[in-house]
């Protein structure tokens, strides 16, 4: 999932700092579970910025809803009527949620409440971390399902380097070495003699290199 | 045992603190509450095995936002008792209303907006 945070509360206050009314647009999606931009974030923040304007004098009138996705257009219509008599939204969503949402309303001012990290997991609750590096090329059943394009500082696709010490990266002790995670999976799984074959430089075409990615399926398109 | 503890606490009921949301706190300061205590089990006595410690990390959250959204952290507290410590209850009754009291009103209460956006000014509670 896309694991996002919260800017600090002043932040997002002096984004909407000249608005009477506004919409606090939550996402069922990633942002729920990462527990940044679901119905409870979205109540609280709305909470807090009610507070923080009353004290200034300067009452705020919020509206809180919390759509299915912000992702997908069909979504962001079901909050048409709540928008209608705002200043602005303050969207609690990803970076791609924001979009959508300033597509769509493009006479309001569209703000965003969360800084959009990265692609992860949990590991405990409350602990994530970053996954998958978005390459656009898996790797991972050369690797033992541990991505070295993430998960390696350097991205090196024939590791480990001259860096990794008693299991971890030079550049922290509490940062594991990718390839030796890689290593051991390989060994428990008696596969070693694949990571004997010498990978060639990635094709990074399919990355970040040629502008925003767009993918298309033809068979699920509608009309 | 009956017990007199100040009039101005108005007790809110919770399954467990571990049901504890930031969001009933916040409620709490904005309908006008000078300050909240969250009164949870004995540390290590949670029957649900970890509520009230829970609880505990939820209200330091809340606390940091009060101090970054000029309410005061130190408006909200969290106690640990359990329910056979009625002398002790009514003790922490008085024992933060008189901390409140030294506080003073909350800000949001000295407002000219008064206690819920209305004009008046609003109780301590």
């Amino acid at each position: 999932m896309i694991i996002a945070q919260q800017k600090p509360i002043k932040e997002v206050a002096a984004m909407v700092s000249d608005c009477k009314k506004v919409l606090l647009a939550g996402c069922q999606g990633c942002v729920t579970v990462c527990l940044s931009g679901g119905e409870k974030e979205t109540e609280i923040m709305a909470s807090a910025l009610r507070i923080m304007r009353r004290l200034e004098g300067n009452p705020l009138e919020t509206v809180t809803y919390t759509a299915t996705r912000q992702c997908d257009p069909e979504y962001i219509v079901t909050m048409d009527d709540l928008v209608k008599d705002c200043d602005a939204v303050i969207s609690l969503a990803c970076g791609v949620g924001v979009q959508y949402m300033a597509e769509r309303y493009k006479d309001k001012w569209v703000v965003p409440a969360l800084d959009t990290n990265f692609i992860g997991g949990s590991t405990v609750h409350g602990v994530w971390e970053e996954k998958c590096g978005l390459c656009g090329d898996c790797v991972l059943h050369k690797t033992g399902g541990i991505c070295p394009i993430i998960r390696c500082s350097k991205s090196i696709l024939n590791g480990p380097c001259g860096g990794s010490q008693y299991g971890k990266c030079e550049i922290s002790k509490d940062t594991d070495c990718a390839w030796a995670l890689i290593y051991e999976r390989m060994k428990a799984l008696g596969k070693l003699d694949k990571l004997m074959e010498i990978q060639p430089p990635k094709d990074w075409s399919k990355s970040r290199d040629g502008g925003p990615r767009r993918a298309t399926r033809e068979d699920v398109m509608i009309g | 045992m009956r017990l007199q503890y100040s009039t101005n606490v108005r007790v809110v009921e919770m399954t467990c603190t571990g049901n504890i949301d930031h969001r009933v706190i916040l409620n709490a300061f904005e309908e006008g509450a000078d300050g909240v205590y969250v009164a949870g089990c004995m540390e290590g006595d949670c029957h649900f095995l970890k509520g009230n410690i829970r609880a505990k990390k939820r209200v330091n959250a809340v606390k940091q936002l009060l101090d970054e959204i000029g309410v005061g952290g130190d408006r909200l507290a969290m106690y640990n008792l359990s329910a056979a410590q009625g002398s002790r209850f009514a003790e922490i009754a008085n024992e933060m209303t008189e901390k409140i009291k030294s506080l003073g009103p909350s800000p949001l209460n000295k407002s000219n907006n008064g206690c819920c956006g209305c004009s008046k000014e609003g109780d301590a509670k």
